[in-house]
């Protein structure tokens, strides 16, 4: 059972201001506050233990051989020359896997994908053989003996092309498939839509593509598979982030019993929702360690990662936004036409095949809003939702947030003007939007008017109406954003049908430190500082008293992992609801120590005393010695001091931001500087508000990368073009401007302490600023990211720019 | 990770033992210093040299020291090297321009202007401000020395005068009275290659532009001395008409391609932009070495 009906607490910032040196006097808050990571020792020293660290006895490793074409029948496979080397202990081909009923495995989406290809490779970087070999460096040598015939098919490479009647079918392996549609789907009211759109003043339509754009975390994906031959139980060490529900697929992908598997997801460096899904590479590493009798490690190299893993966005879409003369926003509709890639393996709730795109509807006040959305296969690597994009709630922000200001350009009025006339006003909140959302809280119009101050709006348009004059172009640009985040209820929300509430264990030791156990995983994000700050607030124990223990499934609660920011809406509630429990439990015990009634006591921090006499009191570590001693406790009360839950968040929560973004556009080149960023955010209660910057700063960053450099591109052949980094282009400190960051604070009235998640805000709304910026500056409506020199100089001579593939 | 297949490794200590090891492996054979595009090359198994022969031992090679009117650096000299000499800012401002563009920090601590002259990468920025300095490299091999004009250096893409059994040891760039420089580059981000970069150096005789370069980067090979630009300059005074006869005579003159980095077209007016603008900035810059007025 749950407990969320104690009221949030007050939203009160530990530390005012973000002036340094205050630091010190909170460098260990007891509860919420600013507070160095507990983490970072060890990986500021080089100390942290990723998957590629892990060394077992008698380790092989693997190697993949992907698919050098995009489109290709596999006529044949002759691995002979590979298993004559000296060091190479197993060749597994895709017939090797169809033999143990391996082949293909299901995907997050109910679709299936081939683990190594048997029949035809559908993308360009497509698992063919896995090699076993004594090392790392034998593997790859023994990949290029391998001999693989190829019968080379017309691929589909661009999504608009995909239905039409001439395309090649791809999924020829799907039981009576005759073209590449995979979904459609839509969300909102026609009907009203096409009302309000008729009565409508102003229309504006605009066509725009989100590029397929790569989480590209710094760690790669990979995973050490330790089959013990004696007692059948596998232990598989690897780059995920949903240790649990990984447990669980590979029980019901491999046949192995669920208690048989222990997946254990060590320090993991960035996820971004990368290492959401299976991959091919695991399963082989686990045939592999099955096949050889040893552990095997598999390691992806930055080219495999780029080319073949989860990408994300490929969104093309035909918004349209209809007005009123004077600037009322009556109504928004979209056409998606959707990239998933050669096999539909997106990880979202079940009922949601395009995510939470329906929350397109943004931060406005809208009559009606309409999307349709429809799914297609290409042959390009197989993916569509990651790189912090709140299960594309990124796309639904650039759709709207770039609409908006298309409107503003056809109306002439400023953009923050008319964002400021359409925001939803304090009082409309909890909000129920025209596509199924209730919005929780927020203050917007309050939020847009301290960015605006902070970034001084009216003094940048004069500066930018007098560069103008000179021939000099600058932009500024706005985006205000609201995510929902924190899948989610169990009755709506699942993954190939496990729900999604996340379990909580707390155990007080007797000295009164104590462990929480979550089944949310961290990849960088500050779990192991967070979740104790949220213990320590609830049952005053120093957060260095508290250790956090995630990332194991034999020694944490299920739970379904970290992404979608969805670690504190549930897991940091359900961290709070169980640190409550043994609070209640603590009361029982510091009654029968004090010999009152508990309901007597009152609680401060850290203790129970007395009502009216506080010098009758019990600290929490004086309690848990008791809980384990021999004190008579009450019948029916146990000794010790812990407590369990499973906490189904009762609805999402909603986080925003207003953000504005300075460029500097150089005329003669096209090359944009991004002069400054003004950032300020709305997570609700803010439980360390360093990390939380930190978590803005990195996402601003993904912004501006997307919105200037980022593409994963394709020539017409299906090769990827974008398969290191020298090619795929990530931004530097060199890039980005000094970050000014502010926010306010509107709790989440449902979650048990007012927070909503951080992890992909600047993400998510970063993008349509910085274009919106460079767009302002050079004068043109749109023109399709990423805005690289040539791109925006093209758009500045007035020519199309081409949308790229 | 991504691994080179198996290859020998030899660390040389003496130029005669590197020269010895080159023409017993022949083209089997690859020199490193920095290694900074040799190495990743192997990795991606586009070159597999059977053995590297390592120069960084060879300090002979690391120099940089002015010897009448030539400035000689030597093949080993770091990108850091050229970047913090004085008497290489002084001489040749548009080294320094160059050198505060090329990659990053960790790059220019070991990468050499041997390494990246020998690349001859139309994209690199070396061999454009080399060619635009009307530099001379001296190749040493089993049978001596000789010495060959930048202009001649590079004989295709990936592809140098450097002959079996040799290395490049000297790159010697002439010091001119009144001489000015500057190196213009367009990169998608910071430590890219060039989308498009231009070096110009010229000198101001009785103010009149003379001995004039001009060599372009990542807009097809054959762009490090552009001929028809230079002639057009030399012997005439510095004005905005001459810079913009120059800049379209430098678009007209380089060949490059649609990429990723940008359209052939757009690259095209860069090379014709940044040609302008390299030349306001020479021309400003010899006037300040000659005391009159301009900025630096």
């Amino acid at each position: 059972m749950t407990a969320v009906d104690e009221p949030p607490v007050t939203p009160q910032e530990p530390e005012q201001g973000q002036g340094r040196g205050q630091g010190q006097a909170h460098e260990r808050p007891i509860g919420f506050g600013r507070m160095k990571r507990k983490e970072d020792p060890r990986f500021v020293r080089g100390k942290g233990r990723y998957v590629d660290d892990i060394q077992l006895p008698g380790m092989l490793h693997g190697a993949v051989l992907r698919s050098p074409f995009a489109h290709a029948r596999i006529l044949s496979v002759d691995t002979s020359a590979a298993e004559a080397h000296p060091k190479v202990k197993a060749v597994i081909t895709g017939e090797t896997l169809a033999g143990l009923g391996l082949a293909w495995m299901p995907t997050l989406s109910m679709d299936t994908q081939a683990v190594l290809a048997t029949d035809k490779v559908r993308f360009q970087g497509q698992e063919v053989a896995f090699v076993v070999a004594e090392d790392h460096y034998a593997a790859r040598d023994a990949i290029e003996l391998i001999d693989v015939e190829y019968e080379p098919l017309d691929p589909v490479v661009n999504a608009r092309h995909a239905l039409a009647p001439e395309a090649p079918v791809i999924r020829d392996d799907l039981e009576g498939r005759t073209d590449n549609h995979v979904f459609d789907w839509e969300a909102g009211d026609s009907a009203a839509t096409e009302e309000v759109f008729a009565r409508a003043d102003v229309v504006v339509e605009q066509t725009m593509l989100y590029p397929r754009v790569h989480p590209a975390p710094l760690e790669t994906c990979g995973a050490v598979a330790a089959m013990d031959p004696v007692d059948g139980k596998l232990t598989l060490y690897s780059t995920t982030q949903a240790p649990h529900a990984h447990r669980t697929l590979y029980a019901m992908v491999a046949g192995i019993p669920e208690h048989k598997i222990r997946v254990v997801a060590p320090d993991i460096g960035g996820g971004f929702g990368n290492k959401v899904g299976i991959y091919p590479g695991y399963v082989c590493a686990i045939v592999g360690s099955i096949v050889t009798g040893r552990p095997v490690k598999w390691m992806e190299d930055r080219s495999e990662n780029l080319m073949s893993t989860s990408f994300a966005r490929d969104y093309h879409m035909a918004g349209e936004i209809a007005a009123t003369r004077e600037g009322r926003i009556l109504g928004v509709r979209v056409k998606v036409l959707a990239d998933h890639g050669a096999f539909n393996s997106t990880a979202q709730p079940t009922k949601y095949p395009a995510g939470f795109f329906h929350i397109f509807t943004g931060s406005y006040d809208i009559e009606a809003a309409h999307c349709e959305v429809t799914g297609v296969y290409t042959n390009k690597a197989p993916g569509g939702v990651a790189y912090a994009c709140s299960f594309r709630v990124t796309e639904a922000v650039y759709l709207i947030e770039r609409l908006v200001d298309c409107l503003a350009d056809e109306l002439g009025a400023d953009p923050a003007e008319l964002r400021m006339r359409n925001l939803l006003r304090p009082e409309q909140f909890p909000y129920e939007n025209k596509t199924g959302w209730t919005y929780d809280s927020g203050d917007y119009p309050a939020c847009l008017r301290k960015a605006m101050d902070l970034v001084g709006y009216e003094e940048l348009r004069k500066e930018q109406s007098e560069k103008r004059a000179r021939g000099e172009l600058m932009g500024v640009g706005l985006s205000f954003f609201t995510e929902t985040v924190g899948a989610g209820p169990r009755k709506h929300m699942d993954i190939l049908g496990l729900g999604m509430a996340d379990g909580c264990e707390l155990r007080v030791h007797p000295t009164g430190k104590a462990v929480v156990r979550l089944s949310v995983q961290t990849q960088g994000q500050g779990h192991e500082t967070t979740f104790a700050q949220i213990v320590a607030e609830e049952l005053g124990i120093p957060p260095e008293d508290i250790d956090v223990v995630h990332g194991d499934t034999d020694q944490t609660p299920f739970g379904l992992g970290t992404y979608g920011s969805r670690s504190t809406p549930v897991s940091g509630a359900a961290a709070a609801v169980v640190a409550r429990k043994v609070r209640d439990k603590a009361r029982i015990v510091a009654g029968a120590m004090l010999e009152v009634a508990p309901d007597d006591l009152a609680w401060t921090k850290g203790r129970w005393s007395v009502e009216g006499d506080p010098s009758m009191a019990a600290t929490i570590q004086e309690i848990a010695l008791a809980a384990h001693g021999s004190l008579e406790l009450p019948d029916g009360v146990e000794g010790h001091l812990e407590a369990t839950t499973v906490y189904n968040p009762p609805s999402m929560t909603y986080p925003f931001g207003a953000y504005v973004c300075v460029v500097d556009v150089d005329p003669g080149t096209g090359s944009v500087k991004v002069r400054r960023f003004v950032a300020v955010d709305d997570c609700g209660t803010r439980i360390n508000p360093m990390i939380i910057e930190g978590q803005v700063h990195g996402g601003l960053a993904d912004g501006i990368g997307m919105a200037l450099m980022e593409i994963i591109g394709f020539d017409e052949d299906g090769n990827c073009l974008s398969g290191s980094f020298m090619d795929y282009l990530l931004p530097t400190a060199l890039e980005v401007p000094a970050w000014e960051l502010d926010h306010t604070v509107t709790p989440s009235p449902h979650h048990p302490f007012g927070a909503k998640g951080i992890g992909e805000s600047a993400t998510v709304g970063s993008p349509p600023a910085v274009v919106n910026a460079v767009l302002d500056a050079i004068g043109v409506r749109h023109a399709d990211m990423p805005l690289t020199p040539s791109r925006v100089w093209q758009a500045l001579q007035g020519g199309e720019v081409e949308a790229p593939q | 990770m991504q691994v080179p297949a198996s290859f020998d490794y030899r660390r040389a200590t003496s130029v005669a033992e590197a020269l010895e090891l080159l023409r017993r492996y022949g083209e089997e054979a690859r020199v490193v210093a920095g290694g900074h595009s040799l190495l990743p090359m192997m990795k991606l198994r586009l070159a597999g040299p059977e053995l590297l022969v390592d120069i960084n031992d060879l300090h002979e090679l690391d120099h940089i020291e002015q010897v009448g009117d030539e400035l000689h650096i030597g093949a080993l000299t770091r990108h850091r090297t050229l970047l913090e000499s004085p008497l290489v800012g002084r001489y040749f401002p548009i080294v320094h321009d160059a050198e505060k563009v090329i990659a990053d920090p960790p790059v220019r601590n070991r990468g050499t202007i041997g390494g990246s002259l020998c690349q001859a990468d139309p994209s690199e920025d070396l061999s454009a401000v080399c060619g635009a300095l009307h530099a001379r490299v001296v190749i040493r091999g089993e049978a001596g020395e000789r010495i060959v004009p930048m202009a001649d250096f590079h004989q295709g893409p990936y592809e140098t005068a450097v002959g079996v059994g040799e290395m490049l040891v000297q790159v010697r760039i002439p010091v001119l009275p009144g001489a000015g420089s500057a190196y213009e580059k367009v990169e998608r981000k910071s430590g890219d290659w060039a989308v498009a970069a231009a070096g110009v150096a010229l000198t101001l005789r009785e103010g009149r532009i003379a001995e004039s370069g001009v060599g372009l980067a990542a807009v097809g090979a054959g762009a490090l001395n552009l001929g028809p630009v230079q002639e057009l300059l030399d012997g005439n005074e510095p004005s905005e008409s001459l810079y913009e006869e120059a800049g379209r005579l430098a678009s007209a003159n380089c060949s490059p391609v649609t990429d990723g980095r940008g359209s052939a077209e757009y690259k095209r007016h860069l090379a014709g932009e940044l040609t302008r603008r390299a030349l306001r900035r020479s021309v400003a810059r010899a006037r300040t070495a000659q005391g009159t007025t301009g900025e630096a």
